[in-house]
């Protein structure tokens, strides 16, 4: 057992022909993640890989010739919108999307329709999701970490990377490693990933990463309290960051005295979650 | 993308929303030309992309064209919390029974549009929120279905405005809720919208930021982007795709992804250091970027150390080291260097800047305390 992705997955990647797409198939294939098929408009009966993943001009006739159950999306920004809706419609439960620099209200518009179709979408904006040993759906480095029982959640991409490196350094493999993306609107929030950690028996204990701006850390640790037998270690970035200023991530902003990191790790710590003071020193509170 | 008030009183009126006659002045002539047009009674607004403009006397109220070259010369060369004023807003004075607050933003926990009002307008919302949080309303808005008329009726009734006002209110709750979505706004705010004596409404101050990640589609309001108003190194790392927010410290710091960005900031903090900025030189590494970045850091005269934290994941570590040794070929000036780099082949890439005389740390907090003690030993010679 894991969340979300396993060896049984299989994969889509929609904009499988752009330079990133292409690039990332190649890593996913590699760590040995089912790659089904891929869709770009206008090259539909074209295959990429060696001739080992065909190309659909639609989701929808790529979903009906090969079976694919999840999508990976590494469209340019102004096309991702279409391309998320697309899956939906398409039928697909899951779809992650890495792209990022979607516009806010867009997102608004394609996460309620998303809801309205049962359809689990994490991201924008985000490295994926890995399962270690089983599936890769993303970005996420597959050799900086192992199997395990850790499930690990974040709203960053790098320091994700370095979290999940310092716990191999310690011999700690994951579970699942899910990173929700840092914008302001997105598919999936902690509180969904913890409810599949919790539920999973795999994971033992989770690691959380958050960061300023919103209110996702404050409404997880309310969701811990009230929820969680596991137990989780945080770390919360961005205590140094002046207020009114996005840092990188589009969501990523203190504004109008909300987001601070000093309440998330208050928040946090009530709750009874471990708050690390620095993200190396994760792997000793677990 | 902050809008200047002008900007974004053009955008209301341009749906509706009734403002003050008005224009904009650079030069105290023009401000005395427009006070006659307008009667001679008007507002001299300092226009810019700060809050406090009226505390720092930005906004004055005179009674005569030669009252208001006067002062128009003295708000031209003021600073409002060191930006200095370029322009000013020349705006026909109101008369004011009552001021509202009305506002259109995102909400990010209920994911969705959601309009806010007070009938305790005309001053910091946030206050408002703080002492007095019942004194504010909200309704929120289906992003599929777009605001309904009914909404605009809850407000007006929910902020106990008189009945006779309902009508002018709703039709102003509707061009702003408009404006927000016709400009991909995440702020669309009308502060104070006041009623006067007659009964009448009017939006006298204005507030819009818009998505940078929508500018592509609104070229129009991209070409509003103020560039006097930003710091310039922040308009240079934005020239080369790079995320930086200037800091007041001396550990410049150079790092890949946002949130290790972050993190290495609170890690210099945590042993007593202070950042000077926030670097995010994006996933990977290439020597172009890591040039300018370098740059960038090396222009901030309070500066004494530099601390470069980069995962190899994707990008190997000996990848990122050759464009670190490419780029500083690049770069006069010299600083002391603590390099921290993880991942993928990061024997081979310490190797190489270790060659080059660089200060190699293999945690984050090695590297910090390294960076701090070099910022300090820059200071006592």
């Amino acid at each position: 057992m894991s969340i979300l992705v396993d060896a049984n997955t299989k994969l889509l990647v929609q904009g499988i022909t752009g330079r990133e797409g292409f690039f990332h198939t190649i890593r996913m294939v590699e760590y040995g993640s089912k790659i089904v098929a891929g869709v770009t408009p206008g090259k539909g009966g074209e295959w990429v890989h060696d001739g080992k993943i065909p190309v659909f001009d639609t989701v929808e006739s790529a979903v009906e010739a090969t079976g694919a159950n999840a999508s990976v999306i590494f469209v340019p920004a102004r096309f991702a919108v279409d391309a998320m809706l697309e899956a939906a419609d398409a039928g697909l439960p899951l779809c992650i999307c890495i792209t990022e620099g979607v516009p806010v209200q867009d997102m608004m518009r394609v996460r309620q329709y998303l809801d309205q179709h049962d359809v689990r979408l994490v991201g924008p904006n985000c490295p994926g999701i890995l399962t270690p040993g089983e599936c890769k759906a993303g970005i996420i480095p597959g050799h900086i970490t192992q199997p395990g029982t850790i499930g690990l959640v974040s709203r960053s991409g790098t320091l994700t990377y370095e979290v999940l490196y310092a716990l191999k350094q310690e011999d700690i493999g994951t579970s699942t490693c899910v990173g929700i993306g840092g914008d302001p609107i997105n598919g999936t929030s902690f509180i969904d990933v913890l409810g599949m950690f919790q539920a999973d028996p795999r994971t033992d204990k989770v690691v959380l990463i958050g960061e300023i701006g919103g209110q996702d850390e404050e409404i997880a640790a309310e969701y811990i309290s009230n929820h969680m037998t596991k137990p989780v270690v945080a770390f919360i970035a961005g205590q140094t960051a002046p207020p009114g200023k996005r840092m990188g991530h589009a969501g990523a902003i203190v504004e109008g005295g909300s987001g601070l990191a000093s309440e998330k790790i208050q928040a946090l710590e009530s709750a009874g979650v471990i708050v690390a003071d620095q993200p190396e020193a994760i792997p000793s509170l677990l | 993308m902050k809008l200047h008030e002008y900007r974004s009183k053009q955008l209301f009126s341009q749906h509706g929303i009734p403002i003050p006659r008005g224009r904009v002045a650079m030069t105290a002539r023009e401000a005395k030309l427009i006070a006659q047009e307008l009667g001679g009674r008007v507002v001299i607004k300092a226009q810019v992309l700060v809050g406090g403009r009226g505390k720092a006397g930005g906004i004055r109220l005179v009674d005569s064209p030669e009252e208001a070259e006067e002062v128009a010369t003295h708000v031209l060369g003021m600073q409002v919390k060191g930006l200095p004023v370029r322009r000013i807003l020349v705006d026909e004075a109101a008369t004011i029974k009552s001021e509202i607050y009305l506002s259109v933003t995102n909400d990010r926990n209920k994911q969705c549009p959601v309009i806010i009002a007070s009938a305790e307008g005309g001053v910091d919302i946030e206050e408002v929120a703080r002492t007095k949080p019942e004194k504010i309303v909200r309704v929120h808005v289906d992003p599929l279905l777009g605001m309904r008329q009914y909404q605009a009726r809850q407000l007006a009734a929910s902020i106990e405005l008189s009945r006779e006002c309902w009508q002018e209110f709703g039709n102003i709750v509707w061009g702003l809720y408009q404006t927000f979505v016709d400009t991909d706004a995440t702020l669309a705010e009308i502060n104070p919208l006041v009623i006067s004596e007659n009964n009448r409404l009017l939006a006298i101050d204005g507030k819009m930021i818009i998505d940078d990640n929508a500018l592509f589609r609104r070229p129009e309001l991209a070409e509003m982007r103020d560039l006097e108003e930003e710091k310039p190194a922040e308009r240079e790392a934005r020239r080369f795709g790079l995320s930086f927010v200037k800091l007041d410290g001396n550990i410049g710091c150079m790092v890949n992804g946002a949130g290790l960005a972050m993190a290495t900031m609170d890690v210099i903090k945590l042993f007593g250091g202070e950042p000077a900025n926030f670097l995010d030189i994006g996933g990977g590494a290439g020597a172009d970027k890591v040039a300018a970045a370098f740059n960038l850091i090396l222009k901030d005269e309070g500066v004494r150390a530099v601390l470069i934290n980069i995962f190899g994941g994707i990008t190997r570590c000996d990848e990122v080291a050759r464009g670190i040794l490419a780029a500083l070929k690049e770069v006069e000036g010299t600083l002391p260097m603590v390099v921290r780099l993880v991942g993928t082949n990061e024997d081979q890439g310490r190797h190489m800047l270790r060659n080059a005389n660089m200060v190699v740390a293999t945690s984050l907090g090695d590297a910090a305390q390294k960076a701090i003690q070099l910022s300090t030993e820059g200071q006592s010679t």
